[in-house]
């Protein structure tokens, strides 16, 4: 069993340049930033691995984009407008359509995070990225019982 | 990167700011993706949405003086105009379509407002560098003519029909362009809508990648293959695939793979299109208007639906969104007497993502299209998903 005592860094990749924290939020499914409610940040696609929870201000863990190509950045802006955007964003897959929308709306976006972090990350840690750096700074948030981790 | 020196004076400014705007937004982009250079551009789509993001986007580079180098086709908004004739617009979604039409004048695109711009207007030749966005027409370009994009968003293409240049890497490279899933069908695919089906249920079953069909049709409509393209990168991101002995780079399983092993292999049977429909449909019943026309309905789709109808009236609102040229073809064809004489609609440059549609939020319809149901659950409205016959039954009767 791994457990997370201190702060660790890993490496990662700059997509969007940038630097912002805020808690983790894993997510197994591909976001589709225009299904979810600007008002409130609540994911409000059916079936989605985050239907129901907000996404407002976390550092958002998800595989990669998903949907067409006006809607990411449509979504993302009219979350941002009403402060329910996500703090900073965490990918496996690029997508031209993600990395566009990220860079244009300024929305900090790495890759490439050591794999060691995905063992170790859970909802909830505190998570601090300087995508220009290519570093993600990871804090366990205390309140997380040891058992439940990985 | 590596930049030209005229590439560098974009950057700089030299050209303006809007302009430089749109080399830097480039310039992160191929940055991100490890591209070496910049490559010249011969076609651009741009996936124009009516909507904040896109307004302030275009506005903001047009407004630092930027003027497209390639003359981009865009997605449609509305038809302010037909809208206002049948039914009340809301004077702000009004200023906002006025404000998009003229940003998107002003900066020199082609004013097509029509998201199938790879049927009519803007069809590329096998090879051919470009940038397109909209999800059903990367895939359309890349797969079934051969022709080479990435999966740009609206502004990426924006950027990129600005500057005549996108950065070099993923698809316009040979290298990346192999398959890397494959994808047995043994569905049978008994029409249009059993694409749509398809298309929405490989990227769940598959994970990312580029996909490889075997067990498919060797004759399939253009029809079936926009539906094919726009579901799969409705579902996932999937904007290149491959199917084996029809599309041009894959000749056999060996060349669409690249002479390389797949990474995984599944299987979809008619059991897969089944589930896949239960999942995504709301449940039938009565309904209060019909959708047709994510994407954009071609000129064969709106014949069918007159063949179909055989001289009934419609007893809800019916509309079939499509391109100006389709319209024209409908009316010189006589298919847009029939259905507006039955009670219908057939409308251009017009989205169902769109404000106009104000009046059916909250009330359900029936689509043939996932990808309508998909996006209009922002707009509070709720789709029974059926085939276009059964559409066109739902619309008669007024149940699905």
């Amino acid at each position: 069993m791994m457990t997370l005592k201190d702060k660790i860094a890993f490496n990662c990749h700059r997509i969007a340049g940038g630097r912002a924290g805020g808690e983790a939020l894993f997510s197994s499914d591909d976001i589709c930033f225009y299904l979810v409610e600007p008002a409130t940040g609540v994911v409000i696609e059916k079936d989605h691995a985050l239907e129901g929870r907000s996404i407002a201000g976390k550092v958002l863990i998800f595989p990669s984009g998903k949907g067409s190509s006006v809607v990411q950045a449509d979504g993302l802006y009219q979350l941002a407008r009403q402060g329910k955007g996500p703090a900073a964003m965490i990918i496996q897959h690029p997508d031209t359509v993600l990395v566009a929308s990220a860079i244009i709306m300024e929305v900090p976006l790495v890759d490439k995070a050591d794999g060691l972090f995905y063992k170790l990350v859970n909802d909830g840690d505190y998570i601090d990225i300087d995508a220009d750096e290519g570093r993600i700074v990871l804090e366990a948030n205390p309140k997380i019982k040891a058992d439940q981790k990985i | 990167m590596d930049l030209t020196s005229e590439e560098k004076d974009m950057l700089c400014g030299e050209f303006g700011p809007g302009i430089a705007t749109a080399m830097k937004v480039l310039v992160a982009i191929g940055e991100a993706f490890g591209a070496e250079k910049m490559v010249e551009i011969s076609r651009a789509h741009v996936a124009l949405s009516n909507q904040e993001a896109d307004l302030w986007f275009v506005e903001k580079v047009v407004g630092g003086g930027a003027v497209c180098r390639v003359s981009p086709t865009v997605n449609p908004g509305f038809n302010l105009e037909y809208f206002q004739n049948v039914n009340v617009v809301n004077p702000e979604d009004a200023a906002v379509l006025k404000r998009t039409r003229s940003a998107y004048k002003a900066i020199g695109a082609t004013l097509t407002y029509n998201c199938t711009p790879y049927l009519e207007k803007n069809i590329p030749r096998y090879g051919e560098i470009t940038a397109y966005s909209e999800s059903s027409a990367t895939p359309y370009i890349n797969s079934v003519y051969g022709a080479r994009t990435n999966r740009e968003s609206a502004q990426s293409a924006l950027c990129a029909a600005v500057t005549g240049r996108t950065p070099l890497y993923g698809f316009l490279l040979d290298e990346n362009r192999g398959g890397t899933v494959l994808v047995e069908v043994k569905a049978e695919l008994k029409n249009d809508f059993d694409y749509q089906l398809l298309g929405y249920c490989v990227p769940k079953k598959t994970g990312p990648g580029v996909p490889v069909f075997t067990g498919m049709p060797s004759v399939i409509s253009p029809e079936s293959l926009m539906n094919l393209g726009a579901q799969l990168n409705t579902a996932g991101a999937v904007s290149l695939y491959h199917i084996v002995g029809v599309t041009p780079e894959a000749p056999t399983l060996e060349a669409a793979f690249h002479g390389e092993k797949p990474l995984r292999s599944v299987v979809v049977n008619d059991q897969d299109l089944k589930e896949i429909h239960d999942a995504i449909s709301a449940r039938g019943g009565k309904i209060d208007f019909v959708m047709f026309g994510c994407p954009h309905f071609t000129i064969t789709q709106v014949g069918e639906i007159v063949r179909l109808l055989d001289g009934r009236n419609f007893s809800v609102e019916f509309w079939v969104l499509t391109s100006s040229l389709t319209r024209e073809l409908a009316r010189r064809m006589g298919y847009l007497e029939i259905i507006e004489d039955a009670g219908g609609h057939i409308v251009d440059d017009t989205c169902i993502d769109q404000p106009c549609w104000r009046h059916l939020y909250g009330k359900k319809g029936v689509t043939d299209s996932p990808k309508c149901a998909y996006y209009t659950r922002r707009r509070n409205m709720e789709f029974a998903i059926r085939s276009l016959p059964d559409c066109v039954e739902a619309a008669v009767r007024g149940k699905a």
